[in-house]
């Protein structure tokens, strides 16, 4: 008996996937390329030029690695790996385009050069817009801006709608009735007729696209998180954490929201869809980001009047077959998360 | 013609069925066989998840997309249904076999009038004209009993009781005049007093109409009293099956026994016989052993006998129609006792902890609709409850669904306020002390254990972290190394591995997750401990090793025991004292002992009779009660149970409130009859002297 009690247990070593996998590595991980993106689209005008690509170093092994384990992790659907390699790809392009082999994106070479020509010296593998800048390079660049405020509105628009889904659903009664309402009124407004209010008033920025998301999109994560509280709250587990005298704002964060969050992952991979046709919409509309910086949105409104010939159409194809695939993959990460999800 | 020669209705022979999933191919019933005369009743019982209901589907071919038979035949009066056409098995399933569920809702329709969903079944099996089909479908519903047909056939589901529900259920199965009725736990969901109803229905039915009876229930008692024969199942196999007299007093097959011994019978104690549970838990249907599925958990396994190959079923005596699936049943000695469980002393109960009088909680619903502003309802939930409690001491609050047990245990938790009177904990009253306004040593003296195994722990974060946020929250402990030991010690106590500390709930069992539930609510060495309905939802086989740890960690530290529970066979096992409540009233109260002879109140004499009990030595007084309970937002002024009482006395009992009468100390009975009648009472349970072969339950002898 001796014997057996004292042969020490180590725990089975842990292959190198399974420490990825780990919620504190992928937080790291995660942490490592998307602060360096944010702060490069966010406080472009702050940093020095020459330091500003630098900072993304880190993000670039970062992104390789998530999406390695991203692809172990789901093997079992692929449909959420076609739409982790479509968000992927443009991620990577993301952190890794100062480092690529491209032009400068705002630099006018040879106006209307079709695909594949070659014009003062340079080859236009996408040919090159209205004022000759290279198509190319303008769509690499232009995913960071789409991708760093999508998700941040996306993000802000879910702190905003979980804490007033929490409140709603677990208080009840008053607050319930106020949140409710405000949230009705919100939605009762056609999102882009919101989108329009908020930013002709607040001015177009990266910043006022997060408030006009947030806005927009709240109100119905609010219902979503109020609804799954409303859920789980009557567990007898809320009831014993009741009875033990914990703080409501407790009860909230640490007993309701984790049981919540598996259909608030799938809603939000649909929302980051959404915000990121709302952003592009935004911008052709002019009231969103501004040039002459690449954005996918600018792109498709400056190549607007001029692809009405067929024979320009590339100009505009290019940008939104680019949203679309970026929408796409977020919509088939969705669905794959809401299968695997209904296998076990 | 004698049994043997007629053929039987139905016959299950060497049936296979498996369910095909994506972690592959599930066997959910291995060699199953089944031999059903006409008229005849058999029970299946077995525990959660052995394969009883998909033997039902799989008659009914109603087996899902994924599911399916692989192997042996089903013979419907004597032809193979593998055979029939798609045709022919429409017809039969509905006019020749009908399937009752637990839930009764699950075959109702919710939007549509009682009368014509009856209305429709011989419209639609036999053609005939709708006036003779409702007259029909009248006289059925007087048949299963319920009065007034009329008002039933124009009501829609939702306005008749769960008893009712089920009644309609069976009348509507019945309407097809069906040779075979599959009745999947009916009364499950059911409250006892109304449970007791419908058994006497089935049990009339095939006498009457000479319909065979599949009757499935995890409930041994149901089984005695419904059926003429019964197999027993265990992981997907039958493992023992005969007549219900041999099978309950010679069974032959180690499971079948160890069911026997861990279910409470009168006679068993918790101090001086106590339960023995069966080790170890049921296997997956992927991860069966070889041999017999019982190994494991078995007390007579041997290696190279046991773990061999696959067992047939044996019959005990050769023609006799007694099968055992065990290759050692004529080598185990069967009337020596099951080992011993440890006896106790009986617990010395110490000051008093607790003491409620004359609490009274009552709700204001708005009633109607929200147009007729003002016109409220008041639900009285608890009225005028009194009772003391004792250190060390188990107090068994009993009723059935809707009187208010629950609602107490809210006032007590602090999450509700009382509406009047006091419930004084040491010197603190808790009347109106919500939880938040509650010190951190009032709060961690009551703890509670719920019903729920599925429910009671949160299914986001780990069994060490829920246990530990216990001991750090009440102080217990504060050192991290400190608390861990603390997680482990109170691991051990409920006896899971260590390890499990670690765990989520999702990988643990129903009665696993108990044991944590229980670990948790003594983590922070409570004073006074709920328990609601703490063993209901749990297999048999595991409910009394759950009940056995409570009583053990409550003997240790002289805890006591609030133990609420519709159960009466589980209370008269455990509690020192018992109340029994109806409709928020107290209607007795007093020791177990007192509860369990006469003088009775007349609705504990009704609750008595009801209880079904898995001993054929018992006797029991009928008492079925007719009418129904009345709406807790309405009841009668007077006495609550005056709707349903056999004794009720018209211009009293439903008008005046009934006097609580001390027939000894400390017990009271509330109501009208007078002392000389209440004492002139008959026991309901009489046990006859038996020959037995084996003590059964252990520790006796
Ligand atoms: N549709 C299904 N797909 C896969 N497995 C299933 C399916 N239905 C049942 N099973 C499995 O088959 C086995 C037998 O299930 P069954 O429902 O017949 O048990 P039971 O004895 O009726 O249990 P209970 O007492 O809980 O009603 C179980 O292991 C169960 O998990
Ligand atoms: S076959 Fe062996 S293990 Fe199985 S029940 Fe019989 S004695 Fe026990
Ligand atoms: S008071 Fe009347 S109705 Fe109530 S239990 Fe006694 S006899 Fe029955
Ligand atoms: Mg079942």
């Amino acid at each position: 008996m001796a014997a057996i009690t004292s042969i020490p247990v180590s725990p089975p070593p842990l292959s190198i996937l399974k420490i990825l996998q780990q919620p504190r590595s992928l937080i790291v991980l995660v942490l490592l390329m998307w602060l360096p993106l944010m702060l490069n689209v966010m406080l472009a005008g702050s940093i020095s030029e020459t330091v500003r690509p630098y900072l993304l170093l880190p993000a670039i092994p970062s992104a390789l690695i998530l999406y390695g384990v991203g692809v172990l992790s789901w093997r079992e659907s692929p449909i959420a790996i076609i739409g982790l390699t479509l968000i992927f790809f443009w991620l990577i392009v993301a952190v890794s385009v100062p480092f690529l082999p491209l032009v400068d994106p705002n630099k006018p070479i040879a106006p209307f050069a079709p695909i594949g020509a070659v014009k003062n010296n340079h080859y236009f593998i996408l040919g090159a817009d209205f004022k000759g800048r290279d198509m190319l390079a303008r769509t690499l660049w232009g995913c960071q801006r789409v991708l760093v405020w999508g998700v941040t509105a996306t993000l802000v628009a879910y702190l905003v709608g979980c804490i007033f889904g929490l409140v709603a659903g677990y208080l009840g009664g008053w607050w319930d009735q106020v949140i409710s309402f405000i949230a009705n009124v919100l939605l009762s407004f056609p999102v882009m007729v919101l989108f329009i209010l908020i930013m002709n008033y607040l001015g177009a920025s990266g910043f006022n696209i997060v408030i006009a998301v947030t806005f927009a999109s709240a109100p119905a994560i609010m219902r979503i998180v109020r609804g799954l509280t409303f859920d789980t709250k009557n567990r007898d587990y809320i009831f014993a954490a009741q009875t033990r005298g914990e703080h409501p704002l407790r009860i909230m964060i640490y007993e309701l929201l984790p049981n919540a969050r598996g259909p608030i992952i799938v809603d939000a991979c649909l929302r980051l869809g959404y915000t990121t046709v709302a952003i592009t919409t935004l911008t052709f509309l002019g009231l969103g980001l501004q040039p002459p910086d690449p954005d996918w949105g600018l792109m498709i409104k400056e190549a607007a009047n001029v692809a009405k010939s067929p024979q320009f159409a590339y100009m505009l194809l290019i940008p939104a077959l680019s949203v679309s695939s970026l929408i796409l993959g977020f919509n088939l990460i969705a669905d794959g998360l809401r299968e695997m999800s209904l296998r076990d | 013609m004698s049994v043997s020669e007629q053929t039987p209705v139905l016959e299950c022979r060497n049936l296979c069925i498996s369910y095909f999933t994506r972690a592959g191919e599930i066997p959910a019933v291995v060699d199953f066989n089944l031999k059903l005369m006409p008229g005849e009743a058999h029970g299946i019982v077995g525990e959660s998840g052995c394969g009883k209901s998909t033997v039902a589907l799989a008659i009914m071919n109603y087996m899902g997309k994924n599911g399916g038979i692989v192997g042996g035949e089903i013979l419907f009066e004597g032809r193979d249904m593998r055979t029939m056409s798609g045709e022919e098995l429409r017809r039969i399933r509905g006019s020749k076999i009908a399937m009752v569920y637990q839930e009764p809702m699950a075959s109702l329709n919710p939007s549509m009038k009682l009368g014509e969903q009856l209305a429709e079944v011989p419209i639609y099996h036999e053609g005939v004209s709708r006036e003779q089909a409702i007259e029909r479908s009248q006289k059925m519903l007087a048949s299963v009993r319920l009065p007034d047909p009329q008002r039933i056939m124009n009501s829609y589901p939702h306005q008749i009781s769960g008893g009712q529900q089920q009644r309609v259920v069976i009348a509507m199965a019945l309407l097809s005049n069906p040779k075979l009725l599959l009745l999947d736990e009916p009364t499950t969901a059911l409250d006892v007093t109304v449970e007791a109803g419908i058994v006497e229905l089935i049990k009339e039915i095939s006498a009457k109409f000479g319909t065979s009876l599949i009757y499935i229930s995890h409930n041994l008692g149901l089984i005695l009293e419904t059926c003429s024969r019964l197999t027993v199942m265990y992981s997907g196999e039958a493992v023992e099956s005969g007549d219900i007299g041999t099978v309950f007093t010679k069974m032959r097959h180690p499971y079948t026994r160890g069911l026997f011994s861990s279910i409470p019978v009168p006679g068993a104690d918790k101090n001086m016989r106590p339960l023995r549970s069966i080790r170890g838990q049921l296997p997956l249907p992927f991860a069966r052993p070889t041999g017999c599925y019982f190994g494991p958990r078995c007390d007579h396994f041997v290696a190279g006998r046991c773990d061999q190959g696959i067992l047939p079923m044996l019959p005990v005596e050769s023609g006799s129609s007694h099968f055992v699936r065990c290759v050692r049943f004529n080598e185990i000695d069967w009337s020596r006792a099951t080992t011993r469980s440890d006896q106790h002393a009986p617990i010395e109960t110490g000051a008093i902890v607790l003491n409620v009088s004359d609490m009274s909680k009552h709700y204001t619903i708005e009633s109607g609709s929200a147009v007729l502003l003002g016109a409220k309802k008041t639900v009285k939930a608890n009225e005028r409850i009194t009772f003391r409690a004792r250190e060390a001491e188990t107090i068994a609050i009993v009723g059935e669904s809707g009187c208010g047990k629950s609602t107490f245990a809210k006032v007590l938790m602090g999450l509700e306020g009382a509406t009047n009177g006091k419930v004084q904990l040491g010197d603190v009253d808790l009347a109106n002390l919500p939880v938040q306004r509650r010190s951190e040593n009032v709060i961690s003296r009551l703890q509670m254990i719920f019903q729920n195994p599925f429910d009671t722990l949160n299914p986001s974060h780990s069994v060490g972290s829920q246990i530990s946020r216990v001991i750090r929250k009440f102080g217990v402990e504060r050192d991290p190394a400190k608390v861990e030991e603390r997680v482990n010690q109170l691991l051990d106590i409920v006896k899971l591995p260590r390890d499990f500390a670690k765990r989520r709930p999702r990988q643990l069992s129903g009665g696993q997750k108990q044991r944590v539930g229980i670990a948790r609510a003594f983590a922070g060495d409570p004073k006074i401990v709920i328990a609601d309905e703490p063993v209901s939802a749990l297999d048999v086989s595991v409910q009394a090793a759950v009940t056995g740890l409570l009583t053990d960690i409550q003997r240790e530290n002289r805890t006591t025991l609030l133990f609420i529970s519709h159960d009466l066979s589980v209370v008269r096992y455990l509690a020192d004292r018992i109340i029994v409540m109806y409709l928020g009233k107290i209607m007795e109260k007093g020791t177990t002992e007192e509860i369990f002879s006469p003088p009775y109140h007349p609705y504990t004499e009704a609750l008595l009779s009801a209880v079904p009990i898995a001993d054929t030595s018992v006797k029991k007084r009928k008492i079925v009660l007719t009418g129904e309970i009345p709406s807790p937002s309405n009841p009668p002024p007077g006495c609550p149970f005056c709707t349903r009482c056999p004794y009720v006395m018209k211009g009293i009992c439903d008008t005046q409130v009934p006097p609580q009468r001390e027939m000894a100390p400390r017990h009271v009975i509330a109501c009208h009859l007078d002392e000389a009648t209440l004492r002139a009472m008959q026991p309901v349970i009489t046990i006859e002297p038996r020959e037995m072969e084996a003590e059964l339950v252990a520790g006796g002898a």
